[in-house]
């Protein structure tokens, strides 16, 4: 019996792929919020569901409801659990397991579900702009005036406050970081989000297949290939089809030039921000070497829009093919070089070792993914876990470290950088003949596509209903992230502060949707 | 690191010819720059980039303008952490209403003269995103935009095609 079953008490839903939904009661849900607390389960994403304002369609209309997507990462076992809010309310998970907080005040902010026995009610996304409450719920006119928002409170002697955002200095996401520091020392970081929140499930309900692949690859510019493998898993997922095997080998590639673009262009920065900038110049030239190759061979340096459901939009020519190799080769022979100097600069490593400490067991608790978790010993890829094709039929290994800190997560991405060349390398010289696409037909159901982005897993859920999106939720790996990043910087001095965020490179565009 | 230092005294750079100033933005910035404010600014511009709203796509090929290839800074063009040493407001993203006061806030903490580039396709008019309750839908609805770069995201090349043509304007 597989270890998730046992928690599966309730009626499972008919066409929800390719793992199961069950409604399940509120003592039920209750008793799974218990489970992720001891660890028997991972937390995969929560998020509320009901007709949304484009109501489009018929006469349907959907009670209020809440799913939770969870994990047996032993097991190797998925599925997604529900519970109906017909008072518009559901008993909080985040009470009993702190990684739910913040979804749950999103689903709050969003949907107007109250999460009973919350420990933290302030909204969330919401930050008192918006004409609209509840914006995908039952949608209402904003309150006239809006309420400050209290941040968390901080007791203590001579401590000071540093605010920091939404506009930071230099080319990045908005995002607000209130810091507590006593002198030098940060006592709390807390973040408060929802600075690009562009309310994209809102504009995916109701819009076509094509349309919301359009909008999942603008989700996050930096992992647009892997919001597109996950969104078309999904839809793939519903209506039982598997791509080519020719497309999945080309979306693999896609997804290790995203991967090794990203990675390169971190190790660069993170180095940036401990002032060591010759690693920043000579990684933003193989990273520009990535996105040329990219260019050339799928005609986008960042590849939006080339996968596609069904498959992928466009072929990859020997001439393509050959650059990438270039492209290899060159990376290869540089990037040995930086990596030795990476190790052997005392005085770079002297700011990246023992900063910016996440535990093993805070990397555990949130299921965070990625880097994050591989260099706090969370040894979790879902290229691998639950896997999908072709990494099947592909040797790669994934490193994993156990400091936790920024430098660990710089050895994960390098290790990680070396995987994606081999791994490139295998898929081209396997890549198998064949068709790129598989036509969509008309299908109803769910679906939930998982993929594995350079920052982690990307979980995609959507309902169909003939060729469109009746509702479609993304889950970024950072909403498991970004809270450790508050926990990491606990003690450590301001000054490194740039250097821990730079290391976890969490997203804002895919947090805040 | 020795040899990386002697290798790069050596080697030719990498740093590409830049491109021809785009025809298109020319004629948009025509009428909004000046003489005077030319002979102020001599051939050089200060930039203060904000996302507002972008998927960040935008931004990272904003970052490659600082690359080796691109080199931005041999231009006198250089990013500052400070909108009150910007002349060039460079904006990405639809302008989600979150970001719209922030937005505001920063173009008002410039000095004049000053310029707003708005980049990328959404924030022309709000793109793929317009019509959402997040959306303001475009950066020219929220402060005025003297030059729009437009694709999704805008190669470096074009960006640099585009500040170029700014900087012989306004420079």
């Amino acid at each position: 019996m597989p270890p998730l079953a046992d928690l599966l008490k309730g009626t499972a839903v008919e066409a929800h792929r390719p793992w199961p939904r069950v409604v399940v009661t509120h003592a039920v849900w209750r008793e799974i919020a218990h489970a992720l607390a001891q660890g028997r389960a991972t937390l995969l994403g929560l998020w509320g569901d009901q007709a949304a304002a484009p109501a489009v369609h018929k006469s349907m209309v959907h009670k209020p409801i809440v799913h939770m997507a969870i994990m047996s990462e032993e097991a190797c076992d998925i599925a997604v659990v529900s519970i109906d809010c017909p008072a518009g309310s559901f008993p909080s998970i985040g009470a009993e397991h702190p990684p739910a907080i913040r979804l749950e005040r999103a689903i709050f902010s969003l949907f107007g579900l109250e999460p009973i026995g919350a420990p933290d009610k302030r909204p969330w996304l919401d930050l008192g702009f918006w004409d609209v409450q509840y914006p995908l719920g039952a949608r209402a006119a904003a309150p006239a005036t809006r309420t400050a928002y209290a941040f968390l409170p901080v007791e203590g002697e001579s401590l000071h406050q540093i605010p920091v955002g939404p506009v930071h200095a230099g080319i990045i996401e908005p995002g607000h970081f209130r810091f507590t520091a006593g002198g030098e020392t940060v006592a709390r970081l807390e973040q408060r989000l929802g600075y690009v929140h562009k309310g994209i499930e809102s504009l995916m309900a109701g819009a076509t297949v094509e349309r919301a692949a359009q909008l999942a690859a603008r989700t996050c510019g930096d992992s647009t290939v892997a919001y597109g493998i996950a969104f078309a898993r999904a839809v793939e997922a519903v209506l039982q089809i598997e791509p080519p095997v020719r497309a999945a080998y080309l979306r693999a590639l896609m997804a290790e030039l995203e991967r090794l673009a990203n990675h390169l262009g971190d190790i660069g920065a993170i180095c940036n921000d401990a002032s060591f900038a010759l690693m920043h110049a000579h990684c933003g030239i193989l990273r520009e070497r990535v996105l040329r190759a990219a260019d050339a061979a799928f005609g986008h340096r960042l590849m939006m829009d080339r996968v596609v459901p069904g498959g992928v939009a466009g072929d990859l020519d020997p001439a393509g093919a050959a650059t990438i190799h270039e492209a290899l080769q060159d990376i290869r022979r540089r990037f040995s070089r930086l990596v030795e100097l990476y190790d052997n600069t005392a005085s770079l490593q002297d700011r990246t070792v023992a900063s910016g400490i996440v535990t093993a067991d805070l990397a555990r608790q949130f299921g965070a993914g990625g880097y994050v978790g591989r260099a706090s010993g969370r040894n979790f890829d879902a290229r691998r876990t639950p896997g999908y094709a072709p990494y099947d039929q592909l040797d790669f290994s994934v490193p994993v470290f156990t400091a936790g800190d920024v430098d660990a997560r710089v050895w994960v991405r390098i290790r990680e950088v070396e995987q994606s060349l081999a791994l490139i390398e295998q898929i081209l010289a396997r890549l198998p003949q064949g068709p790129l696409t598989m036509p969509l037909a008309e299908g109803a159901g769910e679906g939930l596509g998982l993929a594995e982005g350079f920052r982690g897993d990307v979980l995609a859920w959507v309902r169909l209903d003939g060729m469109r999106v009746e509702r479609c939720h993304l889950r970024d790996p950072s909403w498991f992230q970004w809270p450790l990043l508050e926990a990491a910087i606990e003690g450590n001095i301001v000054a490194d502060f740039p250097l821990c965020n730079k290391s976890f490179n969490c997203s804002y565009s895919g947090h805040d949707l | 690191m020795r040899r990386t230092l002697f290798e790069s005294l050596t080697r030719r750079p990498l740093t590409e010819i830049p491109p021809l100033p785009d025809d298109a933005a020319l004629a948009e910035l025509a009428t909004s720059v000046n003489r005077a404010a030319r002979r102020k600014l001599g051939r050089s511009l200060s930039i203060r980039a904000v996302d507002a709203g972008s998927c960040n796509g935008c931004e990272l090929e904003i970052h490659a303008l600082n690359n080796a290839f691109y080199d931005l800074e041999r231009f006198g063009l250089r990013f500052v952490a400070s909108p009150r040493h910007a002349d060039v407001l460079m904006v990405t993203g639809p302008v989600t209403k979150n970001m719209r006061e922030a937005l505001e806030r920063t173009y008002n903490a410039m000095p004049d003269p000053k310029w707003v580039v708005a980049v990328g396709d959404c924030a022309v008019d709000g793109g793929l995103f317009s019509g959402s309750y997040a959306v303001v839908g475009g950066v020219g609805k929220v402060v005025p935009v003297d030059l729009h770069i437009r694709g999704c995201p805008p190669q470096p090349v074009q960006l640099l095609a585009g500040l170029l043509t700014l900087l012989n304007e306004a420079g």
